[in-house]
C-alpha cells in the first residue's frame, strides 16, 4: 500500500518522542540531582540495617502497627539489643527523623505518597509549632 | 446482547438521559460526601443509620421476591409465569446492585470495605450479609443471562443451570433472613429484638417485590407492547395479597406485645412511631400515612370488584409499594435508634444531598433494570 | 476461531474474578490478634459519683481525657465525640430514681466505654476494627474501621462516637503523644491503654482530683478497686443484658 511510507514517517516520529525523556538526559550530560535528604542529627543507628529501611520501612511500620494497636507490643527490640517505644510520631519522627527534611523528600521525588497515615498521626514538628 | 439495548425510540432515549442526569447528580453529591465527610447527612450520634441503610434493607426485600415467581414456575410449574420468572430474576440483580451501592455509599470509609473479606468475621452477621447478597447477585446474573442467551439462540437452556435455580431459591429466602438478623439480634435496640423481625422481612418483601414487579409490567405492555399475561398480573396479585396481609398481621402482633408487655423501651419505640413520646410527634405521620396506604391497598386486593378494576388494582400496588417502603426504607431503621439508650430523642431528616445520593442509586438500579428488560423484549419479540 | 465479543468479555470478566479472588483468599491474615499473656489483668473501674463536684463547675475527667487523646470540640451537637461525659442520674437509670434519696440522683454520672466482658460491639464489627483483649479493655483498631456503624447501633450503652468530619479542625491544641483519627471512623474511650502499657493510670482517674475514679485489676484481690466493691454496694449499667460491663457506679 502507498500508505506504508507514512505509517513508518509516524512510528519512527512517535518512537523518538516517547524516548525524548532517555535521549534528551544523555545527549545534555546532566544528571538528575537525587533528593536533598536531612539525615537524623543525634540518632547514630537505625531501628534496622539501612538496605532495610530503603526497600522495606513500609512492612517495619505495618509490623509496627500491629504489634502496638493488635497485639499490645509496644517495645520493639532490635537485633543489638536496643529498645524502642512503637510510635511512629514518638520514635520515627521524634527520635530520629523530620518529616518534611527527610520523609517528604524521597516521596515528593520518587511520586510515592504516603497512604492516608498524616490523617491521624501527628508530625511532632508540626504540632509543636502550632501549639498556641 | 447488548445491543438490543442501544436502539430505541425516542422516548426511551428520553428516559436514559433523565435516568443519566440522575446519576450525575448523585455521583456529584457523593464526591461531596467523600471529601466532606458523613456529616453532610442527616445522620447524628445516636441515629448513626438512616436513609441508606433503610433503602438496602428495602430493596434486599425486593431482590429476595423474585423467589416469589421462581417457585411457582421453576418448582410448580405454574404455565402462567413462564414470561414473568426471567423478569423477577432481572430485578433480583438490578435490587441487589442497588444494595451494594447503598451500603458502599454508608461507609465511612469505603475504599477500606474489602477488609470485609481480608478479615473475615464469621460471628459478625454483617460478613454474612456480604457473603449472601454477591452470592445472590453471581446466582440470579448467572441464571438470568443463560436464560436469555439460550432464548436469544431459539435453545432451551442449558441442562445444569436448573440445580443453579434450585439454590437460588433458598438463597433468596437466606439474604433476607441475614438481613433482618442484623437488627434482630441486638440487645440494645427494642424495636428491632425480635423474633418476628425475619418472618416480618420476608412478607413485606414479598408484598412489596411483586407489586412492583405487576407496575413493571403494565410499564413494558404500555412502553413496548411485551404482554406476559393477564394471568401473570393476576396470580401476582394474589402473591401480593397474601403477603401483604401476613405482613400487617406481623406489625399488629409486634405491637401488641410491645405495648400489653408495658415494658418500658419496647413501649417507648413504638410510641415514637404511631403515637407520641415526650410529647413529640416523631414519625407518627409518617407512619399513619404508611399504615393508611397498606389498609387501602389490602381493600382493594380483597373486595373482588375493585380488584379486577384495572386502574385500583395499579393504585394499590403503588400503596403497597409506597407503604412498606415507608415502613422498611426509613422508619423501621430510624424507629430502632429513637429513643437512645439514654432516652433520649434525636431527629433525623434526610438532608438533599442525602437524598440526591439516594436517588442516585435508585436510578442506577432503573437503568441497569431498563437495559435488562430491553434486551429481554428485544429478544422475545425477535424470537416470535 | 473466530473469537466473539461476548466471549471476549465473558473471559474477561472470570479472569478478573478468578485473580481477585485468590489474591484475597491467600492475603487473609492468619496471625492472631489477641495477646492472651497467662496471668493477664481484669481492668476495671470504680465510680464514687457521689464525689463528683460537677455542680461546682468541674469537668476535669472529660477535660484530661479530651487532652489525652485530641477529642475533638465538634459544634453541632449532632456530630459530638465523646469517650467520657456526664448525664444525669435519671437518664442512667431512668427506673431506679424514683423515691431515691435525693443526694444520690442529684449527682451526674460519668458514662464512658464499659469494656463489657461479653461485649455486644465486638460481635457485630465485620472487619474485626473492634476485638476483646485478654486484659478485657475492648480495643479500637482505626486502620481497619471501615465505618459501618453497626458497632454503635449494638452498644447499649450509647459508648461510641462516628467522625461525621474530619475532626482535626476542632481540635483546640493537637497532642503530638497521640494520634487523631480521621473522618468516617468509629471512636471510643480505650480505658487508656497507651497509658497503661507505660504504668500509669487512664487519664481521667488521674484528672479526678475528688479521687471519685478507682481504676484497677479486678483479678488482683489486694487492689483498691477490689475492696472498694467488696465494702460498697455498686450498681451496673443494664446488667440484664448479659453484657458484663466493667464500670461499676459506687453507692
Amino acid at each position: 500500500m502507498r500508505e506504508r511510507i507514512f505509517i513508518a514517517i509516524g512510528l519512527l516520529l512517535f518512537l523518538a518522542l516517547f524516548t525524548t525523556p532517555v535521549w534528551w538526559a544523555a545527549a545534555s550530560r546532566t544528571r538528575a540531582a537525587g533528593p536533598q535528604i536531612q539525615l537524623p542529627q543525634h540518632a547514630t543507628a537505625c531501628v534496622a540495617p539501612a538496605a532495610y529501611m530503603r526497600a522495606s520501612h513500609m512492612q517495619l511500620l505495618s509490623n509496627w502497627r500491629n504489634d502496638a494497636v493488635r497485639r499490645g507490643v509496644h517495645q520493639f527490640h532490635t537485633a543489638d539489643g536496643r529498645i524502642y517505644d512503637v510510635s511512629l510520631s514518638r520514635t520515627c519522627l521524634g527520635q530520629c527523623h523530620s518529616k518534611t527534611e527527610f520523609c517528604d523528600r524521597c516521596h515528593a521525588y520518587s511520586g510515592v505518597s504516603a497512604p492516608s497515615c498524616w490523617q491521624c498521626h501527628n508530625d511532632p514538628q508540626l504540632t509543636a509549632r502550632s501549639i498556641r | 446482547m447488548i445491543e438490543k439495548a442501544l436502539t430505541g425510540n425516542k422516548q426511551y432515549w428520553l428516559w436514559i438521559s433523565l435516568l443519566l442526569a440522575f446519576i450525575g447528580t448523585g455521583a456529584a453529591m457523593y464526591l461531596r460526601q467523600l471529601i466532606d465527610g458523613l456529616g453532610v447527612t442527616g445522620m447524628s450520634r445516636e441515629v448513626s443509620w438512616g436513609l441508606y441503610i433503610g433503602q438496602f434493607t428495602f430493596f434486599v426485600g425486593v431482590a429476595a421476591s423474585a423467589v416469589m415467581v421462581v417457585i411457582p414456575y421453576y418448582l410448580h410449574d405454574t404455565k402462567q409465569f413462564a414470561k414473568v420468572a426471567l423478569l423477577g430474576e432481572l430485578l433480583a440483580v438490578a435490587s441487589i446492585a442497588m444494595c451494594m451501592l447503598f451500603i458502599m455509599v454508608d461507609l465511612g470509609q469505603p475504599q477500606r470495605v474489602l477488609n470485609v473479606l481480608l478479615y473475615p468475621a464469621p460471628h459478625s452477621v454483617m460478613f454474612w450479609d456480604m457473603v449472601s447478597l454477591s452470592g445472590y447477585l453471581l446466582l440470579n446474573a448467572i441464571v438470568a443471562y443463560n436464560t436469555l442467551s439460550a432464548e436469544q439462540r431459539g435453545l432451551p437452556a442449558p441442562h445444569w443451570l436448573k440445580p443453579v435455580i434450585y439454590l437460588s431459591i433458598p438463597w433468596a429466602v437466606s439474604i433476607h433472613t441475614v438481613t433482618a438478623f442484623l437488627y434482630s439480634g441486638l440487645a440494645a435496640r427494642p424495636l428491632w429484638l425480635s423474633a418476628v423481625m425475619a418472618p416480618r422481612f420476608l412478607a413485606s418483601a414479598f408484598a412489596a417485590g411483586p407489586a412492583l414487579l405487576i407496575l413493571l409490567i403494565v410499564v413494558l405492555q404500555k412502553t413496548t407492547g411485551y404482554d406476559p399475561g393477564e394471568a401473570a398480573v393476576s396470580k401476582l396479585a394474589t402473591i401480593v395479597t397474601y403477603a401483604a396481609s401476613i405482613s400487617t398481621f406481623l406489625v399488629l402482633v409486634e405491637i401488641f406485645t410491645g405495648v400489653y408487655s408495658g415494658l418500658p423501651h419496647d413501649r417507648e419505640t413504638l410510641a415514637y412511631q404511631y403515637s407520641t413520646l415526650h410529647g413529640l410527634w416523631g414519625m407518627t405521620a409518617w407512619m399513619w400515612i404508611s399504615s393508611l396506604l397498606m389498609i387501602g391497598a389490602l381493600t382493594v386486593f380483597y373486595v373482588p370488584r375493585l380488584r379486577k378494576c384495572r386502574v385500583a388494582l395499579l393504585a394499590a400496588c403503588v400503596a403497597v409499594f409506597a407503604s412498606l417502603w415507608m415502613e422498611k426504607g426509613l422508619a423501621l431503621i430510624v424507629g430502632g435508634f429513637e429513643p437512645s439508650p439514654m432516652g433520649t430523642l434525636t431527629a433525623y431528616r434526610p438532608t438533599c444531598t442525602e437524598w440526591a445520593i439516594a436517588a442516585g442509586i435508585w436510578a442506577i438500579g432503573a437503568l441497569m433494570l431498563t437495559v435488562f428488560y430491553k434486551i429481554t423484549v428485544g429478544i422475545r419479540s425477535a424470537a416470535q | 476461531m473466530k473469537l466473539t465479543r461476548k466471549q471476549f468479555l465473558l473471559t474477561a470478566a472470570a479472569t478478573l474474578a478468578g485473580v481477585t479472588g485468590t489474591k484475597l483468599v491467600t492475603s487473609v491474615q492468619a496471625a492472631p490478634d489477641v495477646s492472651a499473656k497467662p496471668d493477664s489483668p481484669r481492668w476495671a473501674m470504680a465510680i464514687d459519683f457521689q464525689k463528683c463536684r460537677w455542680d461546682e463547675g468541674c469537668n476535669q475527667c472529660v477535660h484530661a481525657c479530651k487532652q489525652a487523646h485530641n477529642i475533638p470540640d465538634v459544634p453541632e451537637k449532632a456530630h459530638e465525640v465523646k469517650w467520657i461525659w456526664k448525664q444525669p442520674y435519671q437518664d442512667v437509670f431512668p427506673q431506679q430514681s424514683q423515691w431515691v434519696d435525693p443526694a444520690l440522683t442529684s449527682h451526674p454520672l460519668m458514662l464512658l466505654c464499659n469494656h463489657c466482658s461479653n461485649p455486644p460491639c465486638t460481635k457485630v464489627c465485620p472487619t474485626g476494627a473492634t476485638w476483646k483483649r485478654a486484659d478485657g479493655i475492648v480495643m479500637m483498631d482505626w486502620h481497619r474501621c471501615i465505618g459501618c456503624r453497626y458497632c454503635m447501633a449494638a452498644c447499649p450503652y450509647d459508648s461510641r462516637s462516628f467522625d461525621f468530619a474530619d475532626p482535626r479542625p476542632d481540635i483546640a491544641n493537637i497532642n503530638p503523644e497521640f494520634p487523631t483519627r480521621t473522618k468516617g471512623v468509629v471512636e471510643k474511650c480505650n480505658f487508656c491503654e497507651e497509658r497503661l502499657a507505660r504504668g500509669l493510670c487512664p487519664a481521667c482517674v488521674e484528672g479526678c482530683r475528688e479521687h471519685a475514679m478507682i481504676f484497677g485489676d479486678l483479678n488482683d484481690p489486694a487492689s483498691e478497686i477490689r475492696s472498694a466493691l467488696h465494702t460498697r454496694y455498686a450498681m451496673q449499667r443494664s446488667p440484664e443484658l448479659g453484657t458484663g460491663p466493667s464500670v461499676f457506679y459506687l453507692l
